[in-house]
């Protein structure tokens, strides 16, 4: 039994965490938030060169080849940081529908753009709010022309290839698109994560190349992949966020005394640490189900899911409860997380549709 | 990452199972079995795995216990915890709590008497520290002993005291200062539960079971051979004994009880699978089960390594106990009506989550209070102030009460 990262994958990580201490990532997302910038551009073209984007992606494809569970530790660094990167949707989702989708062609051809963070992708799926269902996708390819309306694509703005999912005599299928092709209209959307900003896009004839054709399993394939993904960059937010939180109760006096001393204090910031706890084992597991390919990958990744959900929500809740009003304050960094934590709940499909999803499972199991 | 066993793990587990499925089946407690016929078999089935080579896990081989890797005794409950023979409890206090507290804090001659009798189940033990007084504040015990020459008279009254009624000896702490400060003033003793003066009553649990006593002890006399560590530093002692118990605890969450099979399949019967609220509460409720479940795991990759688990450890315990009192009053609510009455024919899996609902009050004080767990980790975790604690340098007989 060995549920635990190697010495070299812990070094690594180690070497990333280092690296991200030293630019100021916070810095960086504030940036985005004041709207000076769209995204943090010197860091994300840092991460690429140095190899960081592409560490599971094959070496034959331009990529380091180091396997999933070294994402995973890449994804909860770059949660722990904040930084403002599109490292969810062009590594956690494009990379990674490519990977599993794409023909060997399309991974010569893609990969090594987007794993070197020269080109950004981003996922176009919901057409309406509610749940991601099969029936709600409207958007239709014929005859290699895609048309129709996505909402909520985040970092759509940024992109520069658009994994879009539409219908293809009838059946939801991936589809490839060129951002800056003809019949791209693009609307800048606000985002609660002003660092994360979607994207409404609408499709007019627009030239698209299909990626597999799995139908709805593929695409909840590929939702299963990048949520365990997503789950290790909440668990690291979570523990960035716990430990300012933790720091502040140290340092902050009320009544004569730390706060961190009031048992209203301890409690809340063991009941964040508990959840995080849990958050990261789901998390760990869900990695290995994810690395090794193996079948109990849905429930793995439904699980984590949901447990890194919660737990990010409640430290990010619980940051702003301890430090009281100056953290409803536009200039401290706590919200910061408060709107991260937001947004990564709710990219593909929300706490709730998990939930679902997960509970559906267990019962077909039982 | 992987799950799988070592080449010496996969051995010893392949061990424990032949010998389960050739000799466990003798130990199986009929239906109505009473408590004395299940303590009886209890200590029978003791006294076989000590001659397998099975009790006594960490405890040197001339006491008759099993040195070696930890992450055996974990393999081993992991083999028996599908086994109907579930009265190891009983012998867990003895060879996990009590002889690791009289290795550290005692005498050659206590081992003597002791640690072989209570590795082949012959003693059964139980543990005498909470009081009607002190729960949570432990070190506020009121049972004094007094000194008589060679002796103590001890005198007070213990409660929560889990065996009681079958144990032959008990980890005992009392008061024998009063004038200090309350967590100098505790002494801590062997008390054999055979002499006169002690009276153990059971007590009646909210659920109707009796699984808990009270004692009474009333003038019984000690020899001072009997007792562990020094006058006055009965609280180190206890301490070995406490952070002894939470390992224990961590073998027991790492199988850990819950209730997502039986709400499941009342919720299939009933058709609300497909029911909202239903499948948010469920789900959240597994992933925080299958968390824990995977924290045994991160605890058995550090057992594996021959490496200590972290607080990670604590979680369980206090997750699942929290969560099986709310899944089990959500559970009788999704048999509405019904939900209220207590049929075991009828339903079971009804009948096992109306049990979880009586249980779980008592499991989340068991072992450490919920509130206590979390400023363990608020202190010693996330490195937070001690509380305020105004009785901390007063002496014991001038605290206000």
């Amino acid at each position: 039994m060995n549920l635990d990262f190697s010495e070299e994958q812990k070094g690594l990580k180690q070497e990333l965490a280092r690296l991200l201490r030293a630019r100021d990532t916070r810095r960086g997302a504030r940036e985005a938030l004041e709207g000076r910038a769209a995204f943090d551009a010197p860091l994300w073209r840092e991460l690429g060169q140095l190899g960081w984007l592409s560490v599971a992606i094959p070496e034959a494809a331009g990529g380091q080849g180091l396997g999933h569970e070294m994402l995973c530790c890449v994804a909860e660094e770059i949660g722990r940081s904040l930084a403002a990167v599109p490292f969810g949707s062009s590594i956690a989702v494009v990379a990674e529908a490519l990977m599993c989708f794409g023909s060997n062609a399309q991974q010569q051809r893609f990969l090594p753009g987007l794993g070197s963070g020269r080109r950004i992708g981003a996922f176009a799926i919901a057409e309406r709010p509610g749940p991601l269902r099969e029936g709600t996708i409207a958007a239709t390819v014929t005859g290699g022309r895609l048309s129709g309306r996505k909402i909520a694509v985040t970092d759509g703005m940024l992109a520069d290839l658009l994994l879009v999912v539409a219908l293809a005599d009838g059946v939801p299928q991936f589809f490839l698109v060129e951002a800056h092709a003809a019949g791209v209209t693009r609307e800048a959307g606000t985002g609660v994560d002003l660092a994360n900003a979607p994207a409404s896009i609408h499709f007019d004839n627009v030239v698209a190349e299909p990626l597999g054709n799995a139908g709805w399993a593929g695409i909840r394939q590929l939702l299963d992949h990048s949520a365990v993904l997503t789950a290790f960059e909440q668990v690291g937010a979570a523990d960035a966020a716990l430990a300012m939180a933790t720091d502040y109760a140290r340092e902050r006096m009320a009544f004569g005394r730390q706060i961190g001393s009031f048992q209203a204090i301890k409690h809340k910031l063991a009941d964040v640490w508990i959840a995080n706890q849990l958050a990261r084992a789901n998390a760990y597991y869900a990695a290995w189900a994810l690395q090794a390919g193996s079948d109990v990958l849905p429930r793995a990744a439904a699980s984590a899911r949901v447990s890194a959900s919660e737990a990010f929500e409640r430290a990010a809740r619980e940051l702003i409860q301890v430090h009281g009003g100056i953290a409803v304050t536009w200039e401290h960094d706590a919200h910061l997380f408060y709107r991260r934590a937001q947004h990564l709940a709710l990219v593909f499909g929300g706490l709730r549709e998990w939930q679902a999803r997960l509970t559906g499972l267990l019962a077909a199991a039982a | 990452m992987d799950f799988d066993d070592t080449a010496e793990e996969a051995e010893f587990r392949s061990a424990v199972r032949h010998w389960l499925k050739d000799n466990g089946g003798r130990f199986i407690p009929p239906p109505d079995a009473d408590d004395v016929v299940i303590i009886g078999l209890a200590k029978q089935w003791q006294a076989a795995l000590a001659d397998a080579g099975y009790a006594g896990f960490g405890l040197p081989a001339e006491m008759g216990g099993r040195p070696g890797a930890p992450i055996e005794q974990l393999i081993f409950h992991q083999e028996i915890a599908s086994h109907p023979m579930a009265m190891v409890e009983v012998m867990t206090l003895g060879c996990g709590m009590a002889i690791p507290t009289v290795m550290k804090h005692g005498r050659p001659e206590h081992l003597e008497l002791l640690a072989r009798p209570t590795i082949r189940g012959d003693i059964i033990w139980c543990q005498l520290f909470s009081e009607p007084g002190a729960g949570s504040d432990l070190a506020g015990i009121l049972t004094k002993a007094v000194r008589d020459g060679g002796d103590w008279i001890v005198t007070g009254q213990k409660v929560w005291t889990s065996g009681a009624l079958f144990a032959d000896w008990g980890l005992l702490l009392v008061r024998t200062d009063p004038t200090v400060p309350k967590h100098r003033g505790l002494s801590y003793f062997l008390l054999d539960m055979k002499a006169p003066g002690v009276e153990v009553r059971p007590l009646k649990q909210i659920g109707g079971r009796s699984e808990f006593n009270e004692v009474f002890i009333a003038e019984v006399r000690i020899p001072d051979a009997m007792r562990l560590g020094e006058i006055g530093g009965g609280w180190k002692v206890a301490m070995t004994t406490l952070s002894n118990e939470r390992l224990a605890l961590t073998a027991d969450a790492a199988v850990g009880r819950n209730l997502v099979q039986p709400l499941l399949r009342l919720a299939k019967r009933l058709d609300l699978v497909e029911d909202r609220a239903f499948a948010e509460r469920l789900a959240s409720y597994y992933a925080a089960a299958a968390g824990i479940e995977h924290i045994g795991s991160r605890i058995t990759t550090a057992l594996s390594r021959g490496e200590n688990p972290g607080a990670e450890a604590t979680i369980g315990k206090m997750t699942l106990t929290r969560l099986l009192q709310s899944m089990s009053a959500f559970g009788m609510d999704l048999a509405g009506m019904a939900g209220g009455t207590i049929d075991r024919a009828a339903d079971p899996d009804l009948f096992e989550i109306q049990e979880g609902f009586f249980l779980a009050p008592g499991y989340r004080m068991g072992g450490g209070t919920e509130e206590i767990g979390k400023n363990i980790i608020a202190e010693r975790v996330l490195g937070l102030p001690p509380d305020y604690r105004p009785d901390k340098d007063v002496p014991f007989n001038r605290i206000g009460k």
